[in-house]
């Protein structure tokens, strides 16, 4: 099957991009939680449903890390409380947005969003508001793990969650209810007159999304290990929808090989042109919607096509 | 032949039905039964209302008075998707295709929406579900077209996937706004032909808006007539269609068919 050979490959090659480049193993792990938070807004898009919200579901897995550590230590176990923190704020949430479409859908995510982020820069007492709160160095199995080591357990568990999020999403695109989502896209109300709940189409898949993006969330804070209301401002919400359409949604393959050209990209730029790095970024994405408009898994297929024809 | 010896309650019945859209009265006190079984035509010239029952008996627009039961269940002010789930499904005027999938999963859709629509992991093309929406296919002659994604296709193929979808539901009543309209011509017999047969092997009750008075003629056991939100007339075809008013309210200047 290409899809799982090409997560192979890319596998094999951030795992050698990250023993080369040992500052690189960091920006890897971000770049992947990333592509989790990336893989739940896919889901949403290809229901024709942009959220312009969905870093809360980020910063509620990531503050859940953060206001449970002094209880918990454990990696695990602290990611799937963030999970779980995510997935009910999800439900909450998600009873109430699957019932609007299109820029009301995303802009009542954008305003749940905000609405998170000012509680969290208001409430000092709980939150140490923009200073935010750090998070001492959980162990992984009962080991305690220094430096380097701990952002290797981390990049690879990292990994796994990539491996197991993107092999479920991909069988549930495939399912009827995944399927659904295109369909609740082209024609919502036969849905309807096939007695199917459209709503619960749209509901289902924003509970899974909103608990990919509290795992990246978690992955982050754990690789950061200090977390800040900025997690949950409407730029960071706003570069997850940039990411998903640079990645592009034909396959689970897209969210992540967006999300590593994006933080790729990013640093890269951030440190040749420091002044600079958000106009290339721009030019990039303007780039693949005027070139590629089916985003860099598109060119990906392209390129495999083309290479077919010559061989 | 119909109607007269009827022994248990009718599929079907409406009674009262009123709607208006501004100071146009699309149903006018419309009362109808629909019997367990037959095949219903119903004819009318454009802006009658035709559309607008069938949309207020599958929960599309709500009447401002009257009743609809089916099977004996008042079912006035359901929602579509609770209506069909009691067995009544529909066909569309213009054909309602999820444009981004293949014919087949536009089958395979309808039929996991009967059972195993929530199954998260199991695909929906599964090798059961797959058999069972290429055999409807087949029934319409589609079966070629299965594997072409439903925007590609030309307006006669869209109509007949668009009503193959409807009997994916498997309805007691089926409901068919003009199936053939912008079929050719040469194929519009041939394809009714299959299609009611099917329908009455299965003993499916149909009700079909219809323009072509030949079609009417040769397939339905009873035609009403709309005129202006009310019903002008019902009967056999053969009385109903002879009948001069309805020449005049239906075909309007057009010749009679024989």
């Amino acid at each position: 099957m290409p899809l799982r050979l090409a997560f192979a490959v890319g596998f094999l090659a951030l795992a050698l991009l990250a023993a080369l480049q040992p500052w690189l193993r960091f920006v890897l792990t971000l770049a992947l939680a990333t592509g989790l938070a990336v893989l739940g807004i896919m889901m949403l898009l290809r229901a024709g449903q942009v959220s312009f919200g969905h870093a809360l579901y980020v910063a509620v897995g990531a503050y859940t890390i953060a206001f449970a550590r002094p209880q918990l230590d454990d990696v695990l176990l602290l990611l799937a409380a963030a999970v779980l923190a995510a997935v009910v704020a999800g439900i909450l949430v998600g009873l109430f947005v699957s019932r609007y479409r299109d820029i009301f859908f995303g802009m009542l995510n954008l305003a749940f969003s905000m609405v998170v982020y000012s509680l969290l820069e208001k409430l000092y007492w709980l939150t140490r508001g923009t200073d935010g709160i750090r998070v001492a160095r959980p162990r992984l199995f009962g080991v305690a793990l220094e430096g380097a080591r701990y952002e290797w357990a981390l990049f690879a568990l990292a990994l796994v969650c990539v491996a197991i999020a993107a092999a479920l999403v991909a069988r549930y695109l495939r399912a009827p209810a995944g399927e659904a989502l295109s369909a609740l896209k082209t024609r919502e109300t036969r849905l309807e007159f096939a007695g199917v709940s459209a709503r619960r189409v749209l509901f289902q898949a924003y509970v899974v999304s909103a608990g990919l993006a509290g795992l990246g969330g978690g992955i982050t804070a754990l690789a950061t290990l200090h977390v800040t209301p900025l997690l949950v401002y409407w730029t960071h919400s706003g570069e997850l929808v940039f990411v998903a359409i640079l990645g592009g949604t034909a396959n689970v393959l897209g969210p992540f090989l967006g999300a590593v050209v994006f933080e790729l990209v990013r640093v890269h730029a951030a440190a040749a042109f420091p002044d600079a790095w958000q106009m290339i970024l721009g030019l990039v994405l303007l780039g693949i919607v005027l070139l590629a408009a089916r985003g860099l898994v598109g060119l990906l297929e392209e390129l495999g096509r083309w290479w077919g024809r010559r061989v | 032949m119909v109607g007269e010896t009827r022994v248990s309650s009718p599929l079907l019945e409406a009674r009262g039905l009123v709607l208006a859209f501004g100071g146009v009265r699309a149903a006018d006190g419309i009362d109808l039964d629909v019997n367990e079984g037959e095949i219903l035509a119903i004819i009318g010239p454009n802006g009658a209302g035709k559309t607008t029952f069938l949309n207020m008996v599958t929960g599309y627009l709500r009447p401002q008075a009257g009743s609809i039961r089916f099977r004996g269940r008042e079912i006035t002010g359901l929602t579509p998707r609770r209506i069909v789930r009691l067995g009544i499904a529909r066909s569309f005027q213009i054909p309602q295709l999820f444009t981004e999938h293949t014919v087949l999963e536009n089958l395979a859709l309808q039929l996991a929406a009967r059972e195993g629509f929530w199954a998260p992991f199991a695909p929906l093309l599964s090798r059961a579900r797959s058999e069972r929406a290429l055999a409807l296919l087949e029934r319409f002659g589609l079966g070629e077209l299965a594997s072409v994604r439903a925007d590609a296709l030309d307006e006669g193929a869209r109509k007949l996937v668009d009503v193959a979808m409807a009997t994916a539901l498997a309805p007691r009543l089926l409901l068919m706004d003009e199936p053939t309209s912008g079929v050719a011509a040469s194929e519009k017999h041939a394809i009714m032909d299959r299609l009611v047969s099917a329908l009455r092997r299965e003993g499916v009750t149909a009700v079909f808006v219809e323009h072509d008075m030949e079609v009417v003629a040769r397939h339905a056991d009873r035609v009403a007539v709309w005129s202006n939100g009310k019903i002008l007339a019902q009967g056999p075809p053969a009385t109903v269609l002879a009948d001069p008013a309805v020449h005049r309210e239906v075909l309007g200047v057009e010749v009679a068919p024989c």
